[in-house]
């Protein structure tokens, strides 16, 4: 389990590391660069510029100074934000991005899994169908378009939440970027949870349990909801990108602080290192939910731990 | 057929027609501002069916020709993943050993990728090549298929056909092109019900943040920011783009849906 653990984590490094340089080259290849401005700066003060941040040396050694930089642990100086550097602006964001993410990630595992549950225990039936009409009308509309529908609803029309907006993080403040966030994962969730309860409850054990009395509500507890849960679990990796994808409109929707904002400003500022350290950031995040997810998944399935 | 999958059919016909001839259909080009007309009229209003956005724009041309784009787009976009997926699934498959090894080793490795942040950098760096940046999104959006491919052509190598082939000395190119691709389709056409509005979402998405179609051209997506940007004054700016685009989608997951469960045979006894 440990080595496999720690194979796990290495095999990681080079992915981040094809990342990292796919980013790297890809943002040095567009057109412009961090110091273009309507307003032009003199040849002589652009060229200290560039030279202060090495951006008068070949592209190959900036990469060489940027990874070296990553190794002592240092992500850069940001070229957008001046006197800030790329660690604190994340260091900054993170938190709300996180809680945001964190909420939004639960409420659409306890929502998906209850109603794909039900609507599994029903199936054919009319909670069933209404459930899963919802479920599909939920994976086709996506967040960025669900997120400005309820602000209509609940803050335009209603006045019940606020529109945007983030002061100090308040609950209210939080509601409907979360639900939006939120939303087309509880169908995706929903779905996937019925379809693997279904196939769960016509295995034989799940036959044995009910013959021998045992009432619906205990077989569906105590047998049946572990292994349906299995599939739920390794979408949670696919669920955590989209969530962070979704984070980067819903976070500009909702006018949130978080990191969202910082990467398509940054790209479009061509601000490089604030770039490549929220890649780097999101890029690590996901490789080590997937990792913490194939882990569970050895601790719940003991048929995975022996493979 | 369900019913489901025959009134899906109806709807993507329906909403493909409009995007091709709605342009022509609508008495308002769809970039021409009525000057006559209250500017961000509700739908019904002095002749404009839809309404018009805050800019005094027919919504109705508005929504069929960014439907235009939006689809036109999704299809070159699918193409070019349909194209590299089937490729390199049927070649690990087929050739199996150390060569399907390496392969697939390299579609595991880019599946771990958060491959939305490098699309943003693309668009960065293709700017307004519209057609060139949803070439390249076709080129990151292969991976499901590369897999379900390799999949099937696993099981189509160990066909009798196939031996058949081997032994009359067919060469695997030919073999490849001739008996493996063709058996493929029907489960290809499958998936690609599936990438289809992946790719509407991932030009919505960019469009949205305002990095994918720009103005004087539209999207779906387009629309939406723009509806959503002046929501409290023409709230149907985003109703109606929204509307078209989850009908789209709507259609396009439903008949996916249909498709894959006809396709498994595990689920054939209860549907």
């Amino acid at each position: 389990m440990l080595s496999l653990a720690l194979r796990r984590l290495l095999g990681a490094v080079p992915t981040l590391l094809l990342l990292l340089t796919l980013a790297f080259f890809l943002m040095h290849a567009a057109p412009g660069g961090p110091f273009d401005a309507e307003r032009s700066l003199p040849p002589q003060i652009e060229a200290a510029l560039r030279a202060q941040y090495q951006l008068d040396q070949p592209l190959w050694r900036q990469y060489l100074h940027y990874l070296g930089g990553l190794l002592r642990g240092d992500l850069g100086p940001s070229f957008q934000y001046g006197g800030f550097s790329v660690a604190e602006l994340i260091g900054s964001g993170a938190p709300v991005s996180f809680r945001l993410g964190a909420a939004a990630l639960l409420l659409a595992l306890l929502l998906g899994v209850v109603l794909g549950s039900a609507a599994a225990l029903q199936r054919g039936g009319w909670l069933d169908r209404v459930l899963m009409t919802f479920a599909l009308a939920g994976i086709s509309v996506p967040a960025y378009v669900v997120a400005p529908l309820l602000v209509l609803l609940f803050a335009v029309t209603l006045h019940w939440l606020p529109a945007g907006g983030w002061s100090a993080g308040g609950v209210s403040d939080a509601v409907l970027p979360v639900i939006s966030l939120a939303l087309p994962q509880v169908a995706a969730i929903a779905r996937l949870s019925r379809a693997s309860m279904i196939e769960v409850l016509s295995a034989p054990y799940i036959r044995t349990a009910r013959a021998k009395g045992l009432p619906l509500r205990l077989v569906v507890w105590r047998h049946a909801l572990k292994p349906a849960l299995l599939p739920v679990l390794s979408y949670l990796g696919p669920a955590a990108a989209g969530l962070v994808t979704g984070s980067v409109v819903i976070e500009q929707v909702f006018g949130i602080p978080g990191i969202g904002r910082y990467f398509v400003q940054g790209a479009l500022n061509r601000d490089y290192t604030l770039v490549l350290g929220v890649v780097l950031f999101y890029g690590a995040l996901i490789v080590l939910f997937n990792f913490l997810v194939d882990m569970l998944y050895g601790v719940l399935d003991p048929r995975v731990r022996s493979a | 057929m369900s019913r489901a999958a025959v009134a899906a059919v109806v709807l993507l016909a329906l909403i493909a027609l409009l995007a091709l001839l709605g342009p022509w259909l609508s008495p308002w080009p769809y970039d021409a501002i009525d000057f006559d007309g209250p500017w961000g009229a509700p739908p019904g209003a002095a002749g404009h069916w839809l309404g018009t956005d805050e800019l005094g724009r027919d919504l109705f041309a508005r929504a069929c020709q960014g439907g235009r784009i939006s689809l036109a787009v999704a299809l070159a976009a699918t193409a070019v993943s349909l194209l590299i997926g089937v490729a390199w699934g049927a070649v690990a498959g087929y050739a199996g050993g150390w060569l399907d090894a390496l392969m697939m080793r390299i579609v595991d490795v880019l599946y771990a990728l958060p491959f939305m942040f490098l699309v943003i950098l693309l668009t960065v760096l293709f700017g307004r090549h519209l057609l060139l940046l949803f070439l390249a999104i076709g080129a990151v959006n292969w991976l499901d298929m590369a897999r379900i491919v390799r999949g099937q052509t696993l099981s189509l190598r160990r066909r009798e056909f196939v031996d058949a082939a081997v032994v009359a000395g067919v060469p695997p190119r030919r073999i490849l092109r001739r008996h493996i691709v063709p058996n493929l389709l029907g489960v290809v056409a499958a998936y690609a019900t599936v990438t289809v509005p992946q790719v509407i979402l991932i030009e919505s998405f960019l469009s949205f943040l305002g990095l994918g179609v720009q103005e004087p051209a539209t999207s779906w997506g387009a629309l939406l920011s723009d509806g959503a940007h002046a929501i409290e004054t023409t709230p149907w700016g985003l109703v109606v783009p929204a509307l078209f685009l989850a009908a789209t989608l709507l259609a396009l997951n439903l008949l996916g849906d249909t498709l894959r469960d006809a396709l498994d045979p595990r689920r054939g006894e209860w549907r």
